[in-house]
């Protein structure tokens, strides 16, 4: 799985759609920010920056992540991973972390950005805290999107399906949307989506407030889900695309 | 007569064709609804700002949503042929480009006017926006003036497209230029003088602001000099996407260089 995970690592850093996915949202949404919101240099600015960040991750996890078997499927190989010893869910989940790892130029362009045009000061209050937070985030994200990819293995536009959470979700996670503005039902739906928690982590220990690790613990556990449902969603697809024979989706 | 059927009948399968791997339920899925999510985001990210009212970005964002399908509809004009490996005999055939590429804009503008007529329909109703009746005609026109702005710069995007392989990549970076630099999200007195200067240039810039004024009561004949000023630059675009197309289309003959962008 390290091995995989490396390989498709190396492969999405040389796609230049990959990497436009997740180098432009930070530089788009930071400077939505800044001229919305007027934030100066301070430390909102670069939460600002950071949520940009994160955005960039979920932008990528909606745009590739989801269609992750769709680009096996075009390249005539998915038949053969399936059919190979190897449980499918070693190969997909490497490939579906991944994608969400290359998020992690996301937050460097981020925050590069935001310091060398708004010259923001990068002061993280609680280091250890944010070191942890942003690979735990990266693999809580991927596993989300391990789960849309094992979910929709049997729709030819998975790609497209994806896409269809990216604003939702945008908005619901308290990235650049304060969620006291937002409908007080849709808190609690945000509640289930790894970035609500990743994104009070990155804010509480780049600030010094809230509970960074408790946020942190969320992540895992519901990466725990992810990957939980994620295996049943394949075991379940795969069989039935086995038996009737529509694992290429040809006819 | 052989180019006006080439303009329509040509233009109309080729849009289906475009169309060819979704199923009819795809479109909502793919085009209607995440016009209407990115709408929202902008409603509560302009309510959390306190820079403008609901209104501002529901009219904003409704005619932008015309600009999505206008991109990207036109960026697979060419990257479509190139998947399907009928890019070479495009080039090669007798067929008049601009009749070509005209056609194929046809749908795409029809489909920009059906996503942002829904959009607006919609978000109206939901956030509360209430259209004077005697804007609807204006606003009507005012659509259809800014989708085919938006398909002009589409076929810009069209002709890049004969450079390089990544449309998407290019579709994308022109609609956050949209969102950003337009007048849509952030009001042009909050951008640098040149950037707002610059706005000017673009679509949907004239045609938000002739929306937003018919939403708060303008008449027809208030707003009638922003439409023209949308029409202008979509005119404008349009001929620098033809021209583009050709001019690119050359240096791909000349210099066997078509499969190779």
């Amino acid at each position: 799985m390290a091995f995989g995970l490396g390989v498709h690592f190396k492969m999405l850093s040389r796609s230049p759609f990959d990497l436009w996915v997740v180098v432009a949202s930070p530089l788009i949404f930071a400077t939505l920010a800044h001229f919305l919101f007027a934030y100066g240099h301070g430390s909102r600015m670069l939460v600002a920056a950071l949520a940009s960040g994160v955005m960039g991750i979920w932008s990528s996890t909606t745009a590739s992540g989801a269609g992750a078997l769709q680009t096996q499927r075009r390249l005539g190989v998915l038949e053969l991973l399936v059919a190979s010893p190897t449980p499918f869910w070693e190969v997909l989940l490497p490939i579906s972390v991944a994608i969400s790892a290359i998020g992690i130029y996301s937050l460097a362009v981020g925050l590069l950005y935001v310091r060398l045009i708004f010259g923001v000061a990068i002061t993280i209050h609680e280091w250890v805290a944010f070191v942890v937070a942003v690979p735990t985030m990266i693999a809580a994200i991927g596993a989300l999107g391990f789960l849309f990819a094992s979910a929709l293995v049997r729709f030819r536009s998975a790609f497209m399906l994806g896409n269809l959470f990216e604003w939702p979700v945008w908005m619901i996670c308290g990235l650049l949307i304060p969620v006291s503005v937002l409908p007080g039902w849709l808190q609690p739906v945000s509640w289930l989506f790894a970035p609500t928690w990743g994104m009070d982590a990155l804010r509480g220990a780049t600030l010094g407030s809230g509970h960074p690790w408790a946020d942190i613990g969320m992540c895992t556990l519901l990466a725990g889900a992810y990957l939980i449902a994620g295996a049943l969603f394949l075991r379940f697809f795969l069989f039935a695309a086995r038996a009737k024979a529509t694992l290429a989706l040809t006819s | 007569m052989r180019s006006l059927r080439l303009l329509t009948i040509g233009g109309y399968i080729s849009y289906r064709a475009l169309f060819g791997w979704l199923n009819p339920y795809m479109y909502s899925f793919t085009t209607l609804l995440p016009s209407l999510t990115q709408l929202a985001f902008f409603v509560y990210l302009g309510r959390a700002a306190h820079v403008g009212s609901d209104s501002y970005y529901v009219a904003g964002n409704a005619l932008l949503a015309a600009a999505t399908p206008s991109l990207f509809g036109m960026g697979q004009a060419i990257a479509g042929e190139r998947y399907s490996q009928t890019l070479a005999l495009l080039v090669v055939s007798p067929a008049s480009r601009v009749a070509v590429f005209l056609g194929r804009a046809l749908p795409a503008t029809a489909n920009g006017i059906f996503v942002s007529v829904w959009t607006f329909a919609i978000a109206s109703a939901v956030f509360g926006i209430s259209i004077p009746g005697r804007s609807l005609a204006p606003l009507a026109l005012t659509i259809a003036v800014t989708s085919f702005a938006c398909v002009g710069l589409g076929l810009f995007n069209a002709a890049l497209g004969l450079r390089w392989r990544e449309t998407g990549v290019l579709g994308n970076l022109l609609l956050y230029v949209l969102l950003i630099f337009a007048g849509v999200n952030v009001p042009l007195d909050r951008l640098p003088v040149w950037l707002s200067t610059l706005a000017q240039g673009l679509p949907v810039t004239h045609g938000a602001k002739a929306a937003r004024q018919l939403v708060n009561g303008a008449s027809f004949n208030h707003v009638a000099p922003l439409i023209a000023a949308e029409a202008l630059v979509g005119a404008c675009y349009t001929l620098i996407g033809i021209t583009a197309l050709r001019l690119f289309e050359f240096e791909a003959r000349r210099g066997a260089t078509l499969e190779v962008a």
